[in-house]
């Protein structure tokens, strides 16, 4: 086989490949060489051919068969063999690789050998990619040489310490006596590796960390102190040519030096002391022309930061921050912008000086400096200056990229919520957010507006004045339609009237809303559920409008072959309220109460508070939203429906008007979402009882977290109990269990009584049973609820008594569960 | 932590890669291509920092070379920068005037510093 090529002609032959297959073809070809000459056990040509491997690796091929050949490499005795050997494994082998630990033998006999360079690059490439194993086996060996005089291995030796004190923290202590010394060496390599070791074991151990804090009896300094004198020579000491960069003496080291500076001080009064001084000095000395200068300065300001400063010193960082930000180069502006950030919260007031240079950042052509500067500009707004800022911030809004607009609307939501001067200019911010980015509003917003707009009960007429007019010109933007259709829904006659106080008023006649209501429900650019709004907001301007309600039944009736099933069936019921139920519609369709703002679900509540208070439940969400309430209802009508109770309705509504609103809201609740219409109220209100059991069928939490296994817990002689858990992600410390009990046998087993008790730190409840019979043969079980209250999120464990009569005889027993999922009591 | 250190030249190809994170070898050349697309799309006034999924890269563009190190939260960006152009001024000296070929032919000898 003739001698394999060398690498540089392989880079040769690639570079002339025009394409990509082309390019395919050559590296499969040289492959298959490889792997010939591989199999060839040829030790001449092994060499090459694995740096050839390595670069095909490089480009992205698959280089895996080349593993072992690194290994042969490494074992030999020539250096270049070592070299490229040493190198394959670091990029071709990680932990993943069973090949990996034969290494170690190898890697073992390099440390000891007698040149300093095979030395080196055992320990590189110990430090690069060791596993634990080899790390613990190897760590002797490192900790050697970390105590040679030789500079050259002694920095290679504190870097692979720093990769085994991460694969395998325990070894930490077997490094701590040889880190006296390092910092006594002139060499900056070894000093700068000596510090990264520290910075690495305080990081890791709090216990190093104390460690490091205290003075040490015998050695003459402690580490803070040594660490002030290393960075005050190389502040002081004259021009050093082999450390220096564009002026200044060893940048890196002194970045390293400040950044172990800022974990001793941390927290930490004495350090923190010790170190004022010196980074007072550094800030104040440091050249700031260069950008290494302002590197420096940039560290130096996130340690004053972060350590317990005096207050002089951190109004130098803040000022020099400030200093940053007029800076012309852009990457000293987006320093500048994230370090503000950091401390906006601790220094909110220094900050705030700067306030303008942030705002005037927000204008910048820069992705990444527009992006800080607006968390920024959000993180800075307060009562005071809420309205400059909200300007500013709704013109960015305009101008910015897309990818900015949905945090920014958020955000600017947010902001108003908290600092509105007043609610018109709040109404207003959200309408200019909604008309400018009305498409990347987050989903919730839109009930949230909602709930805003009904309780600014004297901003009505305004509101749906304005929203009016946005939506006339255009309504492609699907949030800012969904608000005002509701609006108009709600406060149509308003509108019509031409009421408004703050604005001019505009005349609009019923049919041109109308028309625009209209126009939104055919456009293809309207999504179903903005669809959905426009229909309910029709129907509801049919007890606002006085001549019009013609034009709405039939728009109304049209729907009601509709393809999409959820306008078809509102359009129905909707049908349905103006023939059969005419009476109800104004009582029905009256205007929404102001709603309160909600944190708990309403099925929640629905299982509390029966009977009247259900109107509070619809109160709390806008009725196209109402799904969840839909399940319920859902049960409590096929629970109750068949009863033949249609004569007491009628009467119902025409003795109490006024409270009969109440109840009839509720009606709308369950009308809109079943169908099935009248059934519901009387029964609801006589029976709140026969509601509660059977809603207790039903997950009772509208949060659920998502599927916890559920257990069986007790099963003998026939008896089965399995254990279903629902938990809330509002309330986490209470869990629901509900117990199924089944029964194999051939006999029904009676007077079942189910008991359970729990350690100390839990509370249990248990509800009533379904029944106290377990039909045989698995035909029916009986179900009951548990409900118990984890507050410290302990194992949960339980003993449970069954007592019933099976065959004629009293049976017994007792048992405990403790297969409960970790996810039921987490 | 530096998670990676790549030079690629402006039409894509990669001249030097080493990853100090595991990185699948396919998710690398998408990862690499991805990398040089945020930095080419990039002007000369823009700053040198960009924050890409949950870590930051950090690109300096000598002629047709852009070397790019992607770092964590932890690093210091600035002292970053300066490192590429200290390697770069190390190159220089090793090579006499470095140039892309160069680094092309000489890959694993910048390996092993």
């Amino acid at each position: 086989m003739p001698a394999p090529i060398r690498l540089r002609e392989l880079i040769r032959t690639i570079r002339t490949a025009r394409t990509q297959a082309e390019e395919r073809e050559m590296i499969q070809k040289e492959c298959a060489a490889i792997r010939s000459s591989f199999r060839e056990e040829d030790n001449t040509y092994r060499c090459r051919n694995v740096a050839k491997l390595l670069y095909m690796h490089m480009l992205g091929y698959p280089a895996h068969f080349g593993q072992l050949e690194c290994l042969k490499l490494i074992a030999s005795q020539k250096f270049t063999d070592k070299r490229i050997g040493y190198l394959g494994a670091m990029l071709l082998l990680d932990e993943r690789q069973d090949v990996h630990l034969l290494m170690t033998n190898c890697i073992k006999n390099d440390l000891n050998h007698s040149t300093q360079y095979v030395q080196g690059l055992a320990l590189c490439t110990l430090g690069c990619m060791g596993s634990s194993e080899m790390c613990r086996d190897l760590a002797g060996e490192v900790e050697k040489l970390l105590k040679t005089s030789n500079s050259y291995l002694r920095k290679k030796a504190a870097l692979c310490a720093v990769h085994v004190i991460r694969k395998v923290p325990e070894l930490m202590e077997m490094f701590l006596p040889a880190t006296k010394n390092l910092l006594n060496e002139k060499n900056h390599g070894v000093l700068h590796t000596s510090v990264v070791l520290l910075t690495e074991m305080c990081e890791r151990s709090p216990d190093m960390l104390a460690h490091f804090r205290k003075v040490r009896q015998l050695s003459s300094s402690q580490l803070v102190p040594q660490l002030v004198r290393i960075l005050k020579n190389l502040i002081m000491s004259g021009y050093s040519p082999e450390h220096d960069v564009s002026g200044i003496s060893d940048p890196f080291l002194q970045v390293r030096i400040l950044r172990l500076l800022r974990i001793l001080g941390r927290n930490d009064d004495d350090s923190s002391e010790a170190m004022n001084d010196i980074l007072a000095q550094v800030a104040t000395n440091t050249e700031t022309s260069k950008n290494v200068g302002n590197a420096i300065l940039y560290e130096t300001v996130l340690t004053i930061m972060d350590i317990k400063s005096e207050s002089g010193l951190r109004v130098l960082a803040i000022n020099i921050l400030g200093r940053f930000l007029l800076n012309n180069d852009k990457n000293i502006r987006y320093v500048a912008l994230t370090s503000l950030l950091k401390t906006v919260q601790t220094d909110h007031n220094a900050v705030q000086r700067h306030r303008s240079t942030i705002v005037d950042c927000l204008k910048d052509l820069d992705v990444s400096i527009k992006r800080r500067a607006m968390e920024l500009s959000f993180a800075l707004v307060n009562g005071n200056n809420v309205r400059g800022m909200m300007k500013e911030l709704l013109y960015f809004l305009d101008s910015c990229e897309p990818e900015f607009k949905a945090d920014c609307a958020s955000g600017i939501f947010l902001a108003a919520e908290k600092y509105a001067p007043s609610k018109r200019w709040h109404i207003d911010t959200i309408m200019r957010v909604l008309t400018t980015a009305g498409s990347y509003v987050r989903d919730d917003a839109v009930p949230n507006l909602i709930q805003l707009i009904t309780n600014s009960v004297e901003m009505h007429a305004y509101t749906v004045q304005r929203l009016y007019k946005a939506i006339l010109g255009d309504y492609s933007q699907q949030p800012l339609v969904q608000v005002a259709s509701w609006c108009i829904g709600e406060y149509g006659d308003l509108l019509v009237s031409g009421q408004c106080e703050e604005e001019e008023p505009m005349q609009v006649t019923e049919d041109e809303v109308l028309d625009i209501l209209e126009s939104v429900l055919i456009s293809n650019m309207s999504a179903s559920v903005t669809r959905g709004y426009a229909l309910t907001a029709i129907m509801k301007l049919s007890t606002r409008f006085t001549c019009t309600v013609n034009r709405i039944k039939k728009v109304v009736s049209i729907y009601g072959s509709s393809i999409d099933v959820e306008l078809q069936q509102r359009a129905v019921e909707y049908n349905a309220l103006f023939k059969k139920y005419d009476h109800m519609r104004p009582a029905l369709l009256e205007r929404m109460p102001v709603m309160e703002k909600v944190t708990t679900n309403g099925p929640a509540e629905i299982v509390q508070t029966n009977g009247e208070t259900e109107t509070a439940v619809l109160e709390t969400k806008p009725p196209p939203s109402g799904v969840q309430p839909a399940n319920q209802a859902n049960d409590l009508l096929d629970l109750l429906g068949g009863s033949d109770i249609t004569p007491v309705i009628p009467t119902a509504p025409t003795t109490k008007p006024a409270a009969a609103g109440g109840e009839l809201l509720d009606l709308l609740g369950d009308l809109n979402l079943t169908g099935s219409p009248v059934s519901a109220p009387a029964p609801q209100i006589a029976q709140p009882p026969f509601l509660l059991d059977g809603l207790t069928t039903q997950p009772l939490f509208n949060d659920i977290a998502a599927g916890i296994p559920s257990i069986t817990a007790y099963n003998k002689n026939g008896l089965k109990i399995d254990f279903t858990f629902e938990r809330s992600n509002t309330n986490p410390s209470v869990t629901v269990i509900t117990i199924q009990a089944s029964n194999s046998t051939e006999l029904d087993m009676t007077d079942f009584v189910f008991q359970a008790a729990v350690p100390k730190t839990f509370q249990l409840q248990l509800l009533s049973p379904s029944s106290s019979v377990i039909p045989a043969f698995n035909s029916g079980t009986i179900t009951q609820v548990i409900k118990v209250l984890n507050p410290q999120k302990q194992q949960l464990r339980m003993r449970i008594k069954l007592t019933y009569n099976h065959k004629g005889s009293a049976m017994q027993d007792l048992a405990e569960v403790n297969n409960f999922p970790p996810q039921s009591w987490q | 932590m530096i998670k990676f250190f790549l030079m690629v030249n402006k039409q894509g190809q990669t001249r030097l890669s080493r990853y100090y994170e595991h990185v699948e070898i396919n998710k690398r050349t998408m990862l690499e291509a991805e990398v040089i697309k945020n930095c080419l799309s990039r002007s000369k006034d823009e700053c040198s920092f960009i924050e890409y999924k949950d870590f930051k890269l950090v690109y300096r563009q000598y002629a047709a070379l852009f070397i790019v190190v992607g770092i964590d939260q932890t690093e210091n960006e600035m002292a970053v920068y300066e490192l590429i152009h200290n390697f770069v001024e190390v190159l220089d000296k090793y090579f006499s005037r470095v140039s892309e070929l160069d680094v092309s032919f000489s890959v694993s000898e910048i390996h092993c510093y």
